[in-house]
């Protein structure tokens, strides 16, 4: 009870020889520091390493479909198609949604977090499987490997959806070996998925009921259940569009009594939960977040655990609702409509659980926290504008225009990528035992916050107005708000290198981190920081429901060699 | 209903303009409420429960089952109001009226290609009277193209190896933008158009400006010319149906059972021929796929509606007349008016090819069929579906 320290670093070790995690450092040997040289790395089998690995790999994409996005963005400046060339243009918006999507949005959460995270939350020492885990971080590897061998020999242009008989027939470009790329890419998803499953099922520590766990742990399982049923129908899917260019076998294609039409069900089948991949674990982070920084439990944790599931379930029945223009019949978008709102109802459900769990709360502006609140504000935004889509009539004139791209990056960046910052920042004191600056975190979540919404508001209003998707040059009318479109790509573009910074600069300067920074309940805080490589020194034994917050005394670390408890960090961990 | 119009909607040109964009206002009051809400609350808990203490320790609240009763039923009600609109407007957006102006449409990479009934041709321009129905039917000849008009907020795919449809009576005289919608490869972004919507009085004098036989004489002469009245004959001696009356009506079909004989069983008929047999017949026809082009598909599909379809169909009489203008260049029509007689009993020797003259890029081309010559036969043998667009620039 007494000797809090011993469990946190030395601040005072003057910092000289550099590398993250040294044992002196630390104080005690930890997944970091446990063995050095790349081979320890490339061959590791600990879900924390792994997770890293994760995060070097999926940061790389970022960074390249963040270029190809600026590049975008730049050429929609003026109205006419001044800066690249046509073929170009579609290269570059095909590779951005590839990259984006396949290669870092789907991987971000629940391969760097959800890897990271989720053995520790439940109370274990590793995933259940953790030398499949260390196959599905190669697969990615090999899957990028292929994609970035196809932009490399000229790239492809059929946009991330490949749509046939374009995909097929019609376009010049390396659309088997882009193909291929995901399609072992999706491997990797099967397999985290499956790794999660099992984890979740049979690892959890004594006393750690289903209901007593995170939520994050809820939205990951959910997540796993959409990566392992859905991703093989992407990869067959894929593998048709490969066998029809290469040998036309005539399921797509018309002239050979293929219908390309059947393309689009197969994809979106996928693609559609796929969105849910992304989005679920962002909701996952978010609860977290809510919940820590305003030191309450989640308000209706099974409606909010339970809604994950119902989405992960009604996310697979709605794929339709991307063929309403694609002379589907009138009374499958009936259907397809009707499912899609009730989809809608889960997600809602969440938002205002979120925002009631703040009531009466002790709410602080921490980054994490910021990140989290600003989800919630575009998600609901982004979810409310999907209601638009859902209904039939209005989707008629919406789809296919800037009002879908503006929709689904209110989605995917203003819900996936900010619970993934948010995440990273909340972790990262466990991740790397070091804290990020609070007054740049704070900054940074700004930046990106008003540059999010000045590059995509106009976007709403572009595609309501008619403009379409996908078009290198434009009518001149739509000149003023891509204008303002691009001048928030570039403020965004800015924001997101303010973490991108200082992250690299607090893995070596950052103050030391305690194992509690934020006083919040998750197992993964009752461990040191960073954790040992087998997690925890002896097993945990989970007593306490889920967010149950008690005064830090009473909030046992299991330190090293003796019982010890954290100290609330706050004094020492936000000053700036 | 009539709403106050939003900033920031385009031009409402056409009957469901309106509309659409009232359950736009809708949609776009409960986003703000929502947002708003869900907003206000977050600063007002943020401020409020701000921490002021480090070891603060709110009481925990576990939930409450009236509250997540209201807020799942609530938005469920809400979302249900949202979708019957939506379904009713899209209902309306999709069943095509019986009394409207045809027009066929063949999209290709990059250009959208329109024949009217009286035969005009026209590319990237589509001229049509205020306030009367008209309805489009659509093809492709590579790849999926999407036919949007914002200012009648409509919009279509159009998807190869099938027929699809959309239609709209518009409001306003002007000229409105069409777009491609779908991704249809490296010219996507130019493959615009306008659609220039008129007085119907401009609108008959330019329709009388120019154009070529329409499409069902056009048709009826590839049906000469390609040799479908040897088997499809006029009376029941043929070896295979007789087409006369067909249109519209039900066909018992061998192994499928009643089929209606649409615009798409009859293109499926002559391109895949074997796929399904009218009952009493043999699958001896050969297909003729790659034959004939889209547009030619659409003329022959013409001609067979105009057999035994009610007068006011009226596809072969409207251009009986012969010796019209020279069309305006601006419209982009076929320069092709001088023949006449579509009705007569015509020779294969002296039907083209290029009877089916789409729209194509150049006035040569579209002229060059015309003028006679023997090759009927083989004009229309080597027209491939991919790559080349239209049937005689090729």
């Amino acid at each position: 009870m007494s000797s809090h320290d011993s469990s946190n670093p030395l601040p005072t070790e003057p910092s000289g020889l550099g590398a993250i995690g040294s044992r002196a450092r630390f104080g005690h040997e930890n997944y970091i520091n446990a063995n050095y040289g790349i081979m320890s790395w490339l061959l590791t089998k600990d879900h924390k390493r792994i997770g890293l690995l994760y995060l070097a790999s999926i940061t790389v994409f970022f960074i390249l479909g963040g270029i190809y996005a600026l590049t975008i963005r730049l050429e929609l400046l003026t109205p006419a198609g001044d800066v690249v060339q046509p073929m170009t243009y579609n290269k570059l918006f095909t590779q951005h949604g590839i990259i984006m999507i396949f290669f870092f949005l789907i991987p971000s959460i629940p391969a760097v977090l959800g890897n990271f995270l989720v053995p520790l939350m439940i109370g274990a020492k590793d995933l259940a499987f953790p030398k499949l885990n260390l196959l599905s971080w190669y697969l990615y590897l090999a899957g990028a490997l292929f994609t970035i061998w196809a932009l490399l020999n000229g790239g492809i242009d059929t946009g991330w959806t490949f749509y046939t008989p374009y995909s097929t027939t019609f376009s010049n470009s390396y659309v088997v070996a882009a193909g291929l790329g995901i399609f072992i890419n999706g491997f990797s998803s099967i397999l985290t998925g499956l790794n999660f499953i099992v984890t979740i099922h049979t690892m959890r520590a004594p006393g750690m009921t289903w209901f007593r766990l995170p939520l994050f742990i809820w939205s990951h399982y959910a997540t796993s259940l959409i990566m392992v049923l859905g991703t093989p129908v992407i990869a067959i899917t894929i593998l048709l569009v490969a066998l029809e260019r290469i040998v036309h076998i005539g399921i797509f294609d018309p002239r050979l009594g293929g219908d390309p039409v059947l393309f689009q069900h197969f994809f979106w089948f996928y693609s559609h939960p796929a969105v849910y991949i992304m989005i679920l674990p962002s909701m996952g982070v978010v609860s977290e977040l809510i919940s820590t920084h305003s030191r309450k439990n989640i308000f209706g944790y099974s409606f909010v655990a339970f809604s994950s599931l119902a989405i992960a379930v009604f996310g697979f029945l709605v794929w339709g609702h991307h063929l309403f223009t694609s002379s589907q019949s009138v009374y499958a978008g009936m259907i397809f409509s009707f499912v899609s709102f009730a989809v809608a109802i889960p997600s809602a459900v969440k938002v205002f659980n979120w925002t009631a769990t703040l009531y009466k709360g002790s709410i602080t502006y921490d980054t994490p926290m910021l990140y989290a609140l600003g989800f919630i504000g575009l998600f609901t935004l982004g979810g409310l504008t999907g209601l638009f889509l859902a209904a039939l009539g209005l989707d008629v004139h919406l789809t296919d225009s800037y009002f879908i791209v503006a929709h689904f990056h209110y989605i995917m960046v203003g819900g996936a990528l900010m619970g993934y910052l948010g995440g990273l920042h909340n972790w990262w004191p466990k991740i790397t035992g070091r804290m990020y600056p609070e007054g740049w975190g704070r900054f940074g979540a700004l930046v990106i916050f008003v540059g999010f919404n000045l590059t995509f508001f106009p976007q709403f209003l572009l595609g309501y107005l008619g403009m379409p998707r996908r078009y290198h040059a434009y009518a001149e009318e739509f000149q003023v708000l891509n204008v303002m479109s691009t001048a928030g790509a570039s403020i965004l573009g800015v924001g997101l290198l303010i973490p991108g910074i200082y992250f690299i600069w607090s893995m070596r300067y950052g103050k030391f981190a305690p194992a509690n920074p934020w006083a919040a309940t998750g197992l993964e805080w009752r461990t040191m920081s960073p954790p040992p490589t087998e997690n925890f020194v002896r097993t945990p034994i989970v007593t306490w429901e889920a967010y149950e917050y008690r005064p830090m005394e009473e909030m046992e670390v299991i330190g090293p060699d003796k019982r010890d408890t954290a100290q609330p960090a706050h004094g020492e961990a936000s000053t700036t | 209903m009539q709403l106050p119009r939003l900033p920031f909607t385009p031009e409402q040109a056409s009957t469901v303009s309106g509309e659409v964009d009232a359950l736009y206002t809708y949609l776009v009051a409960i986003t703000l409420f929502f947002s708003v809400l869900v907003t206000a609350l977050i600063f007002y808990f943020a401020v409020k429960y701000r921490r002021r203490d480090e070891n603060e320790l709110p009481q925990p609240i576990a939930g409450s089952v009236k509250l997540e009763t209201m807020w799942t039923v609530i938005p469920f009600l809400i979302s249900m109001t949202i979708f019957v609109w939506g379904a009713s407007l899209y209902f309306s957006l999709y069943r095509m009226p019986k009394d409207a102006i045809e027009i066929y449409v063949v999209g290709k990479q990059w250009m959208w290609k329109f024949q009217h009934t009286e035969g005009q041709r026209e590319i990237n321009e589509l001229h049509v009277p205020v306030g009367a129905k008209v309805k489009l039917t659509m093809t492709t000849e590579d790849v999926i193209h999407s036919f949007a008009v914002p200012a009648f907020r409509i919009r279509t795919d159009v998807v190869p190896g099938r027929y699809t449809y959309a239609w709209f009576e518009a409001t306003k005289t002007g000229r409105y933008h069409l777009f491609c919608t779908e991704f249809c490869g490296t010219n996507h972004s130019g493959m615009t158009g306008w659609v220039e919507v008129m007085e119907p009085t401009a609108y008959q004098a330019w329709l009388a400006g120019g154009g070529s036989d329409s499409p069902a004489a056009q048709g009826e002469k590839l049906f000469q010319s390609l040799g479908c009245a040897t088997c499809h004959r006029a009376d029941t001696q043929g070896r295979g149906p007789v087409l006369t009356g067909v249109f519209g009506k039900m066909q018992r079909i061998q192994g499928v059972g009643d089929v209606t004989a649409d615009e798409s069983y009859i293109r499926e008929s002559i391109t895949n021929p074997a796929a399904k047999v009218v009952e009493g017949f043999q699958p001896i026809m050969s297909s003729y796929q790659g034959q004939v082009s889209e547009e030619q598909l659409l003329q022959l599909i013409a001609y067979i509606r105009s057999l035994g379809a009610p007068a006011q169909e009226g596809t072969t009489m409207t251009n009986a007349g012969a010796g019209q203008q020279e069309p305006s260049t601006t419209t982009g029509i076929n320069p092709d008016a001088q023949r006449s007689n579509p009705l007569g009993p015509t020779s294969p020797n002296q039907i083209q090819g290029n009877t089916s003259t789409p729209g194509g890029l150049s006035p040569q081309g579209r002229r060059s069929g015309q003028t006679g010559g023997g090759t009927s036969q083989t004009g229309a043998g080597s027209n491939q579906p991919r790559g080349g667009g239209n049937s005689n620039n090729r």
